[in-house]
């Protein structure tokens, strides 16, 4: 426990003055634009985790945080906490998603092709040191395509891929409810998709290594835009009154079957705010691991198969808001600690001496 | 162009875009409000699998309001936080139920529907020139 500690209200107005001081730092100052368009996936990372999708108010809270990306999702929880829910939205159609990216690991031949987008992939990786100097514009393909259709429909068709039957219950949230376990999988997906990257990409690869192997293929992987529709009530229709971006992940999953299922191949899903590629591959993989008892395989007691390990630990504001309370001021839990040592160390002498 | 098509495009509109376009709207009295600007969020929804389950993907800041205009309502539920923009929008809302509808339709939403399909196409067609056919190379020892 910690307790409210008097003073220092000098000392706390000079060190923001200085913190404000040291954000500002050298230079002209960075647009929130500038931020919002040159370090989108910065942005995109901050929406995904902080679970609001406004590329302008994570780019303010980018650099607000002075480039700490934790804080920066800190700050966005706390903003979404001030907001009225206006209601949900139709479960968005990724089907129709315009696609800057789409790939597909298990089929070279995918309909709608293989689209590779602004990536990363095939460069060398090496710093350019001449990248500030511009670029020139993209290329541009003679005609717009039309709609890339879904590789798990294909696989789905001849029933090779476990079916995932189209369900309009109201899913559960737990931003209003706390976490209860277990969790049904569309829980399971939201707390994924508000997660730590880094968390899910290092459980991810644990399954990889061997950790609750899933023996997962990227069946597709696929950013780009999609309309979210909302019905209003008070106009007696619905409106698609936003246009976010979205990366979108299914892998295909070996599966041998088990008593409950037949054999087939089996998928997991990764779906998050914003262009977050290896956050929705890494998603994927743990929301796979994940389903081991509705699958009926056994559960080998890996850390990516334990629902109550990934659901309580995966949320970073969370989790450093507990790691980080122990820097403040815990004088009194220490006194009555040093207390305790001296009072033990004065005994333990006079067993000492009693014995000789 | 029906109403839920020219509300969503109003929505997804650029606040720039259509604050360029305002000169064709003219002088406006002061709104005569049924709600004031309101910002607040939207529960994003996907799919499980894209096809199965709904699931709370995450929240998008949203502002509403609504208003009164010689006997019509204007409603606007604007992606974002900008009042401003969300005004805009009920009024070109209300307006568009007015004897002013063929003459806004050409002069704002005419421009905005062909923003907003030329960012489309652009960003299309730079996807579609990164498309790739990758060829199987020969595999195995004969």
């Amino acid at each position: 426990m910690y307790v409210a500690a008097k003073g220092g209200e000098e000392a706390i107005a000079a060190a923001h003055r200085w913190l404000a001081e040291e954000r500002r730092g050298q230079g002209a100052l960075i647009d929130v634009e500038q931020i919002a368009s040159q370090l989108a996936l910065t942005v995109a990372r901050v929406m995904s985790e902080g679970s609001l999708y406004d590329p302008e108010l994570a780019a303010l809270a980018v650099r607000q945080a002075r480039g700490d990306l934790i804080e920066a999702v800190f700050l966005i929880r706390a903003y979404r906490t001030t907001l009225p829910r206006l209601g949900a939205s139709r479960p968005i159609d990724t089907g129709a998603m315009a696609c800057d990216r789409r790939v597909s690991a298990t089929f070279k031949d995918v309909p709608g092709g293989q689209v590779l987008g602004p990536t990363f992939d095939y460069t060398h990786r090496l710093i350019d040191f001449a990248e500030a100097a511009g670029a020139d514009p993209a290329a541009l393909a003679a005609a717009a395509p039309g709609r890339r259709p879904r590789v798990s429909d294909h696989l789905g068709r001849e029933g090779l891929l476990r079916d995932e039957p189209r369900d309009d219950t109201t899913p559960p949230d737990l931003t209003r409810t706390p976490l209860e376990l277990p969790a049904d999988r569309a829980l399971r997906l939201q707390a994924l998709a508000r997660a730590d990257e880094g968390f899910l990409l290092a459980l991810a690869y644990s399954t990889q290594r061997g950790y609750g192997r899933t023996h997962a293929f990227v069946g597709e992987l696929r950013i780009g835009t999609v309309e979210v529709e909302i019905d209003l009530p008070e106009l007696g229709f619905a409106v698609a009154f936003a246009e976010i971006t979205v990366t979108e992940c299914e892998t295909v999953n070996q599966f041998t079957g088990s008593k409950s299922e037949p054999p087939q191949f089996t998928r997991g899903y990764g779906l998050t705010l914003g262009a977050c590629e290896r956050k929705a591959i890494s998603m994927s993989l743990v929301d796979r691991a994940l389903q081991w008892r509705e699958l009926g395989e056994d559960c080998v007691g890996a850390p990516a198969q334990d629902e109550e390990f990934v659901l309580a630990h995966a949320d970073n504001v969370q989790a450093t808001g507990f790691l980080e309370h122990i820097k403040l001021p815990h004088y009194v839990d220490f006194q009555a600690e040093l207390e305790l040592i001296r009072r033990l160390r004065r005994e333990v002498g006079q067993t000492r001496e009693t014995a000789e | 162009m029906t109403r839920p098509d020219w509300i969503g495009l109003l929505s997804r509109s650029a606040p720039d875009a259509l604050t360029a376009l305002w000169p064709a709207v003219g002088d406006l009295p002061a709104p005569d409000w049924l709600r004031r600007p309101e910002t607040g969020s939207v529960m994003v929804r996907g799919r499980t699998g894209g096809t199965g389950a709904a699931f709370n993907l995450g929240e998008v800041t949203v502002t509403r309001c609504a208003l009164r205009h010689e006997g019509v309502e204007g409603h606007a539920f604007v992606q974002g936080r900008d009042a401003a923009h969300a005004t805009r929008a009920a009024w070109i809302d209300a307006l568009m139920q007015t004897d002013r509808a063929e003459a806004l339709a050409r002069d704002v939403l005419a421009p905005l529907a062909e923003a907003e399909r030329a960012r489309r196409e652009t960003r299309a067609r730079k996807a579609e020139a990164t498309r790739v056919d990758f060829e199987t190379m020969v595999r195995g020892e004969d």
